[in-house]
């Protein structure tokens, strides 16, 4: 079984002005593109694997340098593409809204608290909301390493994602990150956010 | 001590087409400057506010490390270009390229697949493990094997930020466009 590209659900202009199109574009067909087929070319090598990335990702240790840069990278991208959205509420909503305010006191604190592990992470890689059991935990990951790999030291179920690796604004926000960090706020899908929390209660 | 950002010895534009004046301009002004800018206000007041550049990375860690080494490492990476390059080594760098690798064609072609499978942000260098030894050698974010006291030769930098403006995903385009620009003289000046 080999896993595939999923298209997007909106069109590369579609985030525009936060994320542009030319960024979309290649950030799909060209790098999440890339992590997919060298994912299924070092799953090619093996006898067995199971048949969901969650399972292959929650025991990566036991694999290859390649499966876990490739299927982290395949799963992470998956994942951000779904919480984004050009119709965000721009506000937290349902179950999700209410876990951020009771473990981070308002949407603000953890607004920032997000942005801080966003920025700082230093290198490539990512910033993640995740539900350890319901309670809401900000951290983040160096390269495609994810809070589902039994070697993170973040551990717990993704509610949120951003991708921090420089291919993912660079075009055009070039060095100021905290400017495209920034912009993600306006184009969250909160209502996938808070179906991915709702699944770990 | 204020460090202080190096003057590139060439013009923003002289490594064009192989290294855009706009990559230069972000890449020499905005972020080598910002890790310059970082490390004078991280230093201040602690034990390594009057060490060099040199002292700092070999007994810092942390924030205060990242912003010394990427400081030195992008000295080191800018400093080596130049718009007439000297394309083939001679001399003692010759023989020894020639001993290790078999020839200028092979090093090449190993240095370029390591800079290529370096996941994530990174270098790849040239490096001179004992006297006479080279070898070629991958480094995360801002690791840079001066800090173990090994003799660095030739860099490349291999995070997004120093092709994605010229190549984008093609990393591979901007490892080949390198060797346009990289001047071999200064190269054998290091050994
Ligand atoms: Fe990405
Ligand atoms: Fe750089």
């Amino acid at each position: 079984m080999k896993f595939e590209l999923p298209n997007l659900s909106y069109s590369y202009d579609a985030l525009e002005p936060y994320i542009d199109a030319r960024t979309m574009e290649i950030h799909h067909t060209k790098h999440h593109m890339a992590y997919t087929t060298n994912l299924n070319n070092a799953l090619a090598e093996l006898k067995d694997y199971p048949a969901t990335m969650e399972e292959i990702l929650s025991t990566i240790s036991k694999y290859s340098m390649a499966v876990r840069n490739n299927g982290g990278g395949y799963f992470n991208h998956n994942l951000f593409w779904e919480l984004l959205t050009a119709k965000s509420s721009k506000k937290p909503v349902g179950k999700l809204a209410e876990a951020i305010e009771r473990d981070f006191g308002s949407f603000e604190a953890f607004r920032e608290k997000f942005n801080t592990a966003a920025a700082t992470r230093f290198g490539s890689g990512w910033a993640w909301l995740v539900s350890q059991n319901g309670k809401l935990v900000i951290g983040s990951t160096p390269n495609q390493d994810n809070p589902l790999m039994d070697i993170s030291e973040l551990k717990g179920n993704p509610v949120l994602a951003l991708d921090v690796w420089e291919h993912a604004y660079y075009l055009k926000y070039q060095n100021r990150r905290p400017e495209y960090i920034e912009a993600f706020w306006n184009i969250i899908n909160w209502e996938k956010a808070n179906e991915l929390y709702i699944k770990t209660l | 001590m204020i460090h202080e950002l190096p003057k590139l010895p060439y013009e923003l534009n002289a490594l064009e087409p192989w290294i855009s004046a706009k990559t230069l301009e972000f890449h020499w002004g905005k972020h080598h400057q910002t890790y310059v800018n970082n490390l004078n206000n991280l230093i201040k007041g602690t034990e390594f506010e009057n060490l060099s550049l040199e002292e700092i990375v070999k007994k810092s860690s942390g924030g205060i490390f990242n912003n010394a080494a990427q400081t030195w490492n992008h000295t080191f990476y800018f400093e080596q270009f130049s718009a007439n390059p000297k394309k083939i080594p001679e001399g003692k760098l010759k023989e020894l390229i020639d001993k290790t690798f078999g020839s200028l064609d092979q090093f090449k072609t190993e240095f370029n697949q390591l800079a290529l499978t370096l996941f994530g942000s990174g270098w790849t260098w040239l490096i001179e493990t004992t006297p006479g030894t080279l070898a070629i050698k991958q480094t995360s974010n801002a690791e840079t094997p001066f800090k173990n006291s090994e003799k660095c030769l030739l860099v490349i930098d291999v995070w997004e930020h120093a092709y994605y403006l010229d190549t984008q995903n093609a990393r591979a385009k901007y490892i080949e466009n390198f060797w346009n620009v990289l001047d071999f003289k200064v190269i054998e000046k290091r050994l």
